[in-house]
C-alpha cells in the first residue's frame, strides 16, 4: 500500500511572543516543528506500512529549511521525502497550496492513500486536506480517529494505482470520523484522502537508526522548474483570497483575584455569574 | 521581486516594521529592507506606509472565475442533523441579515436533507428570505460527495455573491471541497464579518497563530466569497413570525446524489451530556483534578449549570477523560459564555482553545499559574473545597 503524507513546518506556538514595541510576532530564534496534527498522520502511515508493506512518501511545501521537517518524518520511519520549494509558491492561500500539493501528488503517481493532519497549528484552516482531494477528485474523510478495517486484499495487492480500474475497486477502508456528538463509521474505496485527529494513535519517538538514516537520506527538491505548474494557479496569482490587514488582538482585560474563606468566595462568585446562567 | 521598497520614497520611518507580522523588515542606512526569506507577501506593510514606498506586485492578476456582477445575494448553508437545524445556522442567518442590509440584497437558506418541512418556518422567522430546498433519501445525512455536488450545482445555477457556513466538522469538510470545485476563495473559522463600505465586498476576520494574530481577508476577484464561521460568535435574530419567505424546491439527477464513500453508522457517545461546541457554559478539568474519579464533582457542577464538561490535554493524555472532551490546540476550540477552568495551569496550547470565552473563571492552588492571566475571576484555592461548595450554592440560587 502506497501512502503519501502531506506535512507542514510550523513555528512552535508556545514560543510565539509579541514584541511589545513593534506589536509583531517575534520569529527570531523561534524553533520550528512539524505541525502537531501531522505527527499523527506520519505515525499512521508508518503503522500501515508495517502491516501492509508498500512505500511511504512525505511531502511538504515551504522554504528550504522545511527540509528539517521531512528528515524528522523520515526518522520516524517514512521512506522518502520531497520538498516543494520555490519563491513562485510564496503567498499561496489554501486554494493555491492544495492545487500545488495535488499536482505534486499526480507527479508522484501511484498511491492508495493520502494522509494529512486535520489542520495546521499556525493557519488553523483545515482547508488544504479537503482541497487536495477535491483537486484530485478522490473521496475524502476528515477528522478520522480510527481505521477500523482494511480490505485484506490490500496486503497482497501490488502497489496502488491512481486510476480506479482493475482490481483496485475492491480496495476499501472502514474508518471512524469524529463529529461534535460522537463519530460516524464510513467506508471508502481507495485511493482516498484522510485528515486525522489526535485520537488515532500515539506517535513514536524516532529510533537512533531512523535518525541516522534520515540524516543521510537524499531529499528530493522540486521547484517550479521541475513541476511546470500553471503560473495562474500558484503563489499569489493563484490565490483567490488576500490578506489585507493583520493585527494583534487586544489583550484580555485584567481580572479579579479572590482569596479568603471558601463560603465568602463562593457567594461572591455565584452573585457575579448567576445572571449569565439560565 | 514580488515586493519592493522604492528607495527614493522611503524615509526610514519604520511604520512598515510595526505592520509586519513576520518580523521581515529592517532599517539599514535609513531605508527599509525586506528579508524575502521571512516575508510572506501578506501585504500588511503596503497600507502602513504613508509615503507609498512599499509596492506589492500583484503579478498576473488572478483570473476571475466569473463575471462578478452576475452574483447576487447572501446564502447560508443550513446544517441539519437528524432533520434538525443546528444553532450555528440560525446565528449565521442573523449575521447574514445584517450584511444584507449593507448590500441591499436578500438572504437565502440552503437546506439539504430529507423530510425537512417542519424546519422551514423557523428558518424564515429567523432571517431566510428564500429557502433553496433539496430533499432526497440519499441526502438524509451529511456526506461529502453528494452534498458537494448539490451545492456546486446550486451555486452555478443561482450565483450567490456570498456563501456562509458554520465552521463545524461538516462545514469545514464540505465547504473546503466546494471552494476548490467552483474555483473561489474560502476563509476558515471567521470570528468577524463585515461589508467594505466602498468596495461592497466581504471583510472576513479570523484568528491565526492560535489567536496570537488576527487577519482580515478578502476575496476580490472570485465569487461567491465564501467563509466558514465559528460557533457562538454571531447573534441569531429574534424570531419574527410575521416574516414571509419563498421556498424553492430543487431536484437533481440521481448521479448527483451518488457517493463513493458509504456512511454505515452514526454513533452518539452517551457520556457527552452537552456538546462542547454548542455549550453556553463549560466546566473543564486539568491535571489538578488528580484522577479520573474526581471528574464526578465537575459533572455535578455541570449538571446544575446545564454545562458541558471539558478537559485539558494533561487530563486527556492521562486517560482521565476521552479525547472528545479536550479543549485546546490539539482538541476543540470553544467560546462559551462562561468557561470554568479547574486545576488547569493554562499552557498556551490550552489558552488558544478557550481564550475567546466571554467570562473565564479559574480555580487553581498555584497563584502563579498562567491561567490567571486570562481569568476574569481567579480563585486561588483548593478546587476540592471550592467546586462542591459552588455546586451547592448554585443549586440554592437557581433552585435546581
Amino acid at each position: 500500500m502506497n501512502i503519501i503524507i502531506c506535512i507542514k513546518q510550523v513555528p512552535e506556538t508556545t514560543e510565539v511572543k509579541i514584541n511589545p514595541e513593534t506589536n509583531t510576532l517575534i520569529r527570531e530564534g523561534v524553533k520550528s516543528m512539524i505541525n502537531p496534527f501531522d505527527m499523527y498522520a506520519i505515525e499512521e502511515a508508518v503503522r500501515l506500512k508495517e502491516k501492509f508493506a508498500g512505500k511511504t512518501t512525505v511531502i511538504t511545501m515551504g522554504p528550504p529549511q522545511a527540509e528539517a521537517a521531512l528528515r524528522e518524518a523520515m526518522a520516524m520511519g517514512i521512506d522518502e521525502g520531497i520538498l516543494i520549494s520555490d519563491r513562485a509558491f510564496a503567498g499561496s492561500d489554501t486554494w493555491a497550496t492544495s492545487y500545488t500539493l495535488s499536482s505534486v501528488i499526480k507527479k508522484i503517481g501511484a498511491f492508495d492513500l493520502i494522509l494529512c493532519g486535520k489542520q495546521a497549528s499556525d493557519g488553523d484552516t483545515a482547508q488544504v486536506g479537503p482541497g487536495i482531494s477535491a483537486h484530485l477528485d478522490i473521496p475524502q474523510v476528515t477528522y478520522v480517529k480510527k481505521i477500523e478495517e482494511i480490505n485484506p486484499a490490500l496486503s497482497t495487492m501490488e502497489s496502488g494505482n491512481t486510476e480506479r480500474k482493475g482490481g483496485v475497486k475492491d480496495k476499501f477502508m472502514r474508518v471512524e470520523r469524529m463529529t461534535e456528538e460522537g463519530y460516524e463509521i464510513i467506508e471508502t474505496p481507495l485511493p482516498a484522502l484522510f485528515t486525522v485527529v489526535k485520537e488515532i494513535n500515539e506517535p513514536r519517538l524516532p529510533s537512533l537508526r531512523g535518525m541516522l538514516r534520515a540524516k543521510q537520506a537524499r531529499i528530493i527538491v522540486w521547484a517550479q522548474k521541475e513541476l511546470q505548474l500553471d503560473s495562474q494557479k500558484i503563489g499569489l496569482s493563484g490565490s483567490p483570497t488576500q490578506v489585507i490587514k493583520i493585527f494583534t488582538p487586544p489583550p484580555r482585560p485584567g481580572g479579579q483575584i479572590f482569596k479568603g474563606e471558601t463560603p465568602e468566595i463562593v457567594n461572591k462568585l455565584v452573585e457575579l455569574l448567576k445572571n449569565e446562567v439560565h | 521581486m514580488p515586493i519592493q521598497i522604492i528607495i527614493e520614497k522611503c524615509t526610514g520611518c519604520a511604520l512598515c516594521i510595526k505592520a509586519c507580522p513576520f518580523d521581515a523588515i529592517r532599517i539599514l542606512d535609513k531605508k527599509a529592507v525586506i528579508d524575502l526569506n521571512k516575508c510572506n507577501l501578506c501585504g500588511a506593510c503596503v497600507p502602513a506606509c504613508k509615503l507609498k514606498a512599499v509596492v506589492l506586485e500583484e503579478g498576473e492578476k488572478p483570473a476571475p472565475n466569473s463575471n462578478l456582477k452576475d452574483y447576487k445575494g447572501i446564502w447560508v448553508f443550513i446544517e441539519q442533523k437528524k432533520g434538525k437545524v443546528q444553532s450555528v445556522s440560525y446565528e449565521l442567518l442573523g449575521k447574514a441579515q445584517e450584511l444584507a442590509k449593507k448590500l441591499s440584497c436578500q438572504v437565502s437558506a440552503v437546506l439539504l436533507g430529507n423530510n425537512l418541512d417542519g424546519q422551514l418556518d423557523e428558518l424564515i422567522w429567523q432571517g431566510a428570505d428564500n429557502i433553496y430546498l433539496v430533499e432526497d433519501k440519499k441526502l438524509e445525512n451529511f456526506q461529502d460527495e453528494p452534498y458537494t455536488n448539490v451545492l456546486v450545482k446550486l451555486i452555478q445555477k443561482y450565483k450567490p455573491e456570498i456563501l456562509l457556513c458554520g465552521a463545524t466538522s461538516i462545514g469545514r469538510s464540505l465547504i473546503s471541497r466546494v471552494a476548490v470545485k467552483i474555483n473561489t476563495g474560502l476563509t476558515a473559522d471567521c470570528t468577524g464579518l463585515d461589508i467594505d463600505p466602498k468596495e461592497k465586498i466581504l471583510l472576513q476576520t479570523r484568528p491565526a497563530f492560535g489567536g496570537n494574530i488576527i487577519a482580515t481577508i478578502i476575496t476580490p476577484h472570485h465569487r461567491p466569497q465564501m467563509a466558514t464561521v465559528r460557533h457562538k460568535v454571531m447573534q441569531p435574530m429574534a424570531p419574527d413570525k410575521k416574516r414571509k419567505g419563498k421556498i424553492i424546491r430543487e431536484r437533481f439527477d440521481g448521479s448527483v446524489y451518488a457517493s463513493a464513500t458509504k456512511l454505515l453508522d452514526i454513533v452518539e457517545e452517551l457520556e457527552t451530556l452537552v456538546n462542547l461546541s454548542e455549550a453556553d457554559i463549560i466546566v473543564s478539568g486539568g491535571r489538578g483534578m488528580a484522577g479520573p474519579e474526581n471528574f464526578k464533582i465537575l459533572e455535578e457542577l455541570a449538571r446544575v449549570l446545564g454545562a458541558a464538561v471539558g478537559a485539558s490535554r494533561a487530563a486527556v493524555d492521562s486517560g482521565w477523560m476521552p479525547y472528545s472532551h479536550q479543549v485546546g490546540q490539539t482538541g476543540r476550540t470553544v467560546a462559551p459564555k462562561i468557561y470554568i477552568a479547574c486545576g488547569i495551569s493554562g499552557q498556551i496550547q490550552h489558552l488558544v482553545g478557550m481564550q475567546s470565552s466571554k467570562i473565564i473563571v479559574a480555580i487553581n492552588k498555584d497563584a502563579d499559574a498562567p491561567i490567571f492571566k486570562v481569568a476574569t475571576y481567579g480563585i486561588v484555592a483548593d478546587l476540592f473545597e471550592i467546586i462542591p461548595a459552588l455546586t451547592k450554592r448554585f443549586q440554592e440560587v437557581l433552585r435546581r
